[in-house]
């Protein structure tokens, strides 16, 4: 029987797992433990709902609701001084879930903190944007959405930033393949010589690890070369491997690298 | 957006011809001042920008999507193609982002072999930046005497680890290779070459230069409120007057062990900005010296003892039978670093370069996100570039020294 690969998830999986294997988690801290993060947090639950705050390694992590996600980043800016939006993306949950989360780290200069503000969204929604707040948001988002295709509503210029404005899918979901889909095997092709030219190029090959065994254009096996383009699907003769005398330098004899730029 | 059919097909290029003044002009991506793939639209009035519009992504390799599908040790050596002037930056950041993760400590030599590489790769990036700079600018001279130190300093990066660019000259858990013999005389000699030739050189040739000063002088002035509404880090927001430096204000490795300044430039414009490089190169040089000094006080262990996540050195693996063991399944199978997420945020030589890591247990990190100084800098390009000259577009475009391999990853 064929192995079964699920469809919504293709990202690589572990070849093995011990049975018995229980997955361990970082260690949380309570908020209370650090006093600047929980009174951020009180100020914060005063305004908004609040799911779930934990410490991790030191940073605090805050989970909300999507629709508050403007709301709460404007107050954390405006009362407790989170000036800086470091970074901003999403995590593809929809096999699990349906849901997107997508993270704010912020970065506190005054108090050295970083906050992590955390929200899931359901696929097809879109998300508030923060540009009025940080500029920097302005190119995140942009990415949120070419990467993920993740909607934000009353962003200044949403569009596409690091893939082709005429590109089909959005890579980081967990359903696209690392090698590309059938639409981007045939892009450059397309594009470039037209939808005629597919039977005269084939799709591109997008594996840049693989090996033609009987391609003799662009590879040739040591010590069975052949003329270029000849044709080996019925074998190649052995040809004696030559090596050349200069490359036997002995270079452990001495460091004379060192010693000459002394 | 276009609607692409077969009587008009797409373009990649915008219309060229306006019915007003303004002339539409594509900057990069292959034009040598764009510091790599950077394609810059811009909507010139005379010679004054109107409008600005970086279009980045011709170097996209989709290194997040790789990271998802390779074990954790599998992708260290990736992130050397993220920002290729300064990979031990990366491999760091990358490294420490994990070693946090798994809570590892790693020993202290491998600290202040590190902390040296780090170092090392902000000299052979400030040197690469005042070389890049100055030729973009026009003191052709400055890149020749520039880049005849950075070759030094790739020597002995080059005696480190092997490599003189893709570097991956850190290890998660520790770095792979004691320091070898003489190299410490080597690096020594190289920090007083610098600030010999800092002092003598560089600062000779551009500190008081007319030109220069000219063409750098209230140019490409940045704000303290926009630097940190755009994300600035690193010395664009240092050089806006925000002394804010991971390195002494989240202190990662020995930094927290080591004397040294942090320089702030409050000008806002370009040339506070080169003037604060310089600075800052003084400083890691500074930051060398003292850390010669630290390796000879240290324990030879160069790898963190923790077999789970980490291989056990190679004399044991060749000599023992459980270390040999715990090898063949780390590396068929990777480290499985516990459920949970990190943010861990180093000081590169760019800016805050920091690796978001969500695992779910797996040996493949669930989604690893690189928080890269360049890519901010690069959207701040839209505002700051706003009327300005087409001359001094070059000239900002230098002095926020972007890489394009981490803008586009």
């Amino acid at each position: 029987m064929r192995k079964y690969v699920p469809k919504d998830n293709v990202q690589k999986k572990a070849y093995y797992t011990d049975r018995f294997h229980v997955v361990p988690s970082v260690p949380t801290q309570d908020v209370s433990t650090d006093e600047i993060f929980a009174k951020q947090l009180d100020i914060l639950s005063s305004k908004v709902e609040i799911k779930s705050a934990y410490i991790q390694i030191g940073q605090m992590r805050v989970e909300i609701n999507h629709q508050d996600n403007y709301r709460a980043i404007e107050i954390l800016k405006n009362e407790c001084g989170y000036e800086m939006l470091s970074e901003m993306s999403a995590v593809d949950y929809l096999a699990k879930d349906g849901t997107f989360e997508i993270f704010y780290q912020l970065l506190n200069l005054k108090e050295r903190k970083r906050v992590r503000v955390v929200c899931r969204i359901e696929q097809g929604l879109a998300i508030e944007s923060v540009v009025p707040l940080y500029k920097s948001a302005n190119f995140s988002e942009r990415e949120m959405f070419d990467m993920f295709g993740i909607v934000v509503n009353n962003h200044p210029f949403l569009k596409r930033i690091l893939m082709p404005d005429d590109w089909e899918g959005h890579p980081l979901l967990k359903t696209y393949p690392l090698q590309g889909d059938e639409f981007a095997s045939w892009y450059e092709v397309d594009k470039i010589f037209g939808k005629d030219a597919r039977e005269v190029i084939g799709p591109e090959n997008r594996d840049p690890a693989r090996i033609d065994r009987y391609d003799t254009k662009r590879f040739s096996r040591v010590g069975r070369e052949v003329p270029f383009g000849a044709d080996i699907s019925g074998g190649e003769p052995e040809t004696p491997i030559e090596y050349s005398s200069t490359l036997l330098v002995d270079y452990n004899a001495s460091q004379t690298q060192l010693k000459n730029r002394k | 957006m276009q609607q692409p059919n077969k009587l008009s097909p797409f373009f990649e290029n915008l219309n060229f011809e306006r019915d007003d003044n303004t002339m539409v002009i594509n900057f990069g991506p292959q034009h040598p001042s764009a510091h790599g793939q950077l394609r810059l639209v811009l909507e010139l009035n005379g010679e004054q920008v109107v409008k600005a519009y970086p279009d980045i992504g011709y170097l996209h390799r989709g290194i997040e999507k790789m990271a998802e599908n390779m074990t954790y040790n599998e992708f260290l050596p990736t992130t050397d193609r993220l920002d290729y002037i300064a990979s031990t930056a990366n491999n760091y950041a990358y490294a420490l982002a994990v070693e946090r993760l798994i809570g590892l400590e790693v020993p202290r030599r491998a600290k202040v072999i590190r902390t040296m590489l780090l170092e090392i790769n902000r000299l052979l990036s400030h040197l690469f930046f005042i070389a890049t700079h100055a030729l973009d600018v026009g003191a052709m001279s400055v890149f020749l005497y520039a880049f005849r130190e950075r070759e030094f300093g790739m020597d002995l990066m080059e005696d480190y680890c092997g490599a003189r660019l893709t570097h991956s000259a850190v290890r998660i858990g520790g770095v792979p290779l004691d320091i070898p013999d003489g190299w410490l005389t080597a690096l020594k000699e190289w920090c007083d070459k610098v600030d010999y030739e800092l002092e003598n050189t560089y600062n000779a040739l551009l500190e008081k230069n007319r030109i220069w000063k000219m063409r750098l002088e209230n140019v490409g002035v940045l704000s303290p409120e926009d630097a940190l509404s755009w994300g600035c880090t690193g010395p664009m927001l240092r050089g806006s007057g925000i002394a804010y430096d991971i390195r002494k204000e989240e202190p990662y490795e020995l930094y927290d062990e080591l004397d040294f300044d942090i320089p702030v430039a409050d000008t806002n414009d370009s040339y506070g900005r080169y003037r604060l490089y310089m600075a800052e190169m003084k400083e890691s040089t500074k930051i060398l010296r003292q850390l010669i000094d630290k390796y000879g006080e240290t324990e030879p262990q160069l790898m963190a003892h923790a077999p789970q996540y980490i291989s056990a050195p190679k004399e044991q693996i060749m000599t023992q039978n459980y270390a040999l063991m715990q090898h063949f399944v780390l590396v068929t199978q990777g480290m499985r670093p516990p459920k949970g997420e990190v943010y861990a945020p180093t000081e590169s030589p760019k800016g805050e370069l920091g690796f978001y890591i969500k695992s779910e247990g797996e040996p493949y990190a669930y989604r690893l996100k690189c928080r890269a100084p360049s890519f901010f800098h690069t959207g701040l390009l839209q505002e700051l570039l706003i009327g300005t000259y087409l001359p001094d577009v070059v000239t900002i475009i230098g002095s926020t020294n972007i890489v394009f391999g981490e803008v586009d990853r």
